[in-house]
């Protein structure tokens, strides 16, 4: 399983309509763009309250050219299985249910009814697009955002650490658990793909870093080397776990070698939400980047 | 029973390009026609012309400066408008 996805793989028919409510260079709308064109337009998507259900806008209109059920901030996985099961009942074979939802709707508020899907093994594919804070609200702190991030509601940066949501569903052994991120999206188009045409039954999560211009603190054209940045420093790693293995993707297939990957100075010190930090402080997240590597790195090649 | 589905539309939200604070201005001769531009417009404003060069849509383009970003051969600028006047 690693067919990679290229430019012309992908349809130049767009599903979600420009003019839309993003603000300028947001990269969950990037990544929402990129995912429908994966999945095509027997898709059925499920939204809870996160900057996707304002990208949609208001009525009469919507930029969205799929059926999309907006729904309760914490019910996101349990909905998505009513849908799976109406359109089993239904028989209605070949319609994908896609659950899209911030981490504020995954990593806390919709963790319960995602685990409870993730224990059921609905078959569906859920996305948590992680901006790491709640964006949509005015950025406050939630479960995924970094050590040490500045938020409204963490104003000297945040004491927790990022809670790690894909290794939760790892734990819950269902088909296919994914990392990814916006600024490489022909990487998460290939494991949107893979998630999709994967034989077994279940559901398949993919976790995807989303950079956000306001929210992180830089300019909007930044959002593509802010996420590039992400997995060149180690920050973010990119992997897929199915059939009990880990396998790393893209580019951080290279950086299992500490000097292979770049200084996380470089990704901090671009965003406004870390401007606030000291030398020692970079050099502490700096630790705990190579201690996760080191972690990581025994798992892999581990087929349990 | 009366439907009140909100259909899809174009400007869901408006004429987003009035957001603009910044025009990108494609020099096509430049262009490679590698399509970065297309795949990473967060808003799906660039489009193929019958060339297979890309075109921007500068109704709903709200000027992120992406494209101008990613462009490996520079074939994108980012113009400031000047103070007071509004960019179509």
């Amino acid at each position: 399983m690693s067919s990679v996805l290229t430019i012309k793989d992908l349809t130049e028919e767009e599903f979600t309509l420009p003019g839309n409510a993003a603000c300028p260079g947001c990269a969950a709308a990037l990544s929402l763009r990129i995912a429908l064109k994966v999945l095509g337009p027997k898709t059925i998507m499920i939204v809870p309250a996160s900057c996707i259900s304002v990208i949609q806008g208001y009525y009469p209109k919507t930029p969205c050219r799929v059926p999309v059920l907006n729904v309760a901030f914490a019910s996101t996985a349990a909905a998505g299985s009513g849908a799976v099961a109406a359109l089993e009942l239904k028989g209605k074979s070949g319609v994908k249910v896609l659950c899209w939802a911030g981490d504020g709707g995954t990593a806390d508020i919709g963790l319960q009814a995602l685990s409870g899907a993730a224990e059921r093994n609905e078959n569906m594919i859920y996305v948590c697009y992680d901006n790491e804070a709640y964006m949509n609200t005015g950025t406050q702190r939630s479960g995924a955002t970094p050590r040490a991030a500045f938020t409204t509601t963490t104003v000297t940066g945040k004491l927790e650490r990022k809670k790690s949501v894909p290794e939760i569903m790892i734990a819950h052994r269902i088909p296919y658990v994914a990392t990814a991120c916006a600024a490489f999206p022909l990487d998460f188009a290939s494991k949107l793909k893979r998630a999709e045409s994967m034989p077994v039954r279940g559901l398949k999560y993919i976790h995807l870093l989303s950079p956000c211009p306001p929210g992180w603190r830089f300019p909007a054209e930044k959002t593509v080397e802010v996420g590039k940045l992400a997995v060149m420093t180690g920050m973010w790693i990119l992997y897929e776990w199915y059939d009990g293995g880990y396998n790393l993707t893209g580019p951080s297939k290279a950086l299992l070698e500490k000097s292979r990957r770049r200084p996380l100075k470089d990704y901090l010190s671009i965003q406004g939400r870390f401007g606030h930090l000291k030398e020692e402080d970079l050099e502490s997240l700096q630790r705990d980047v190579d201690e996760h590597w080191e972690e990581f790195s025994k798992k892999l090649g581990i087929r349990a | 029973m009366k439907s009140i589905l909100s259909k899809p539309s174009e400007g869901a939200s408006g004429l987003t390009g009035m957001w603009r604070i910044k025009r990108p201005i494609m020099d096509t001769d430049k262009c490679n026609m590698c399509m970065l531009c297309w795949l990473y417009c967060p808003e799906g404003t660039i489009t193929k012309r019958a060339g297979g060069k890309p075109r921007i849509v500068y109704e709903y383009c709200k000027g992120c400066g992406i494209c101008a970003e990613v462009c490996p051969s520079k074939a994108i600028i980012m113009l400031r408008r000047e103070k007071g006047a509004v960019d179509r």
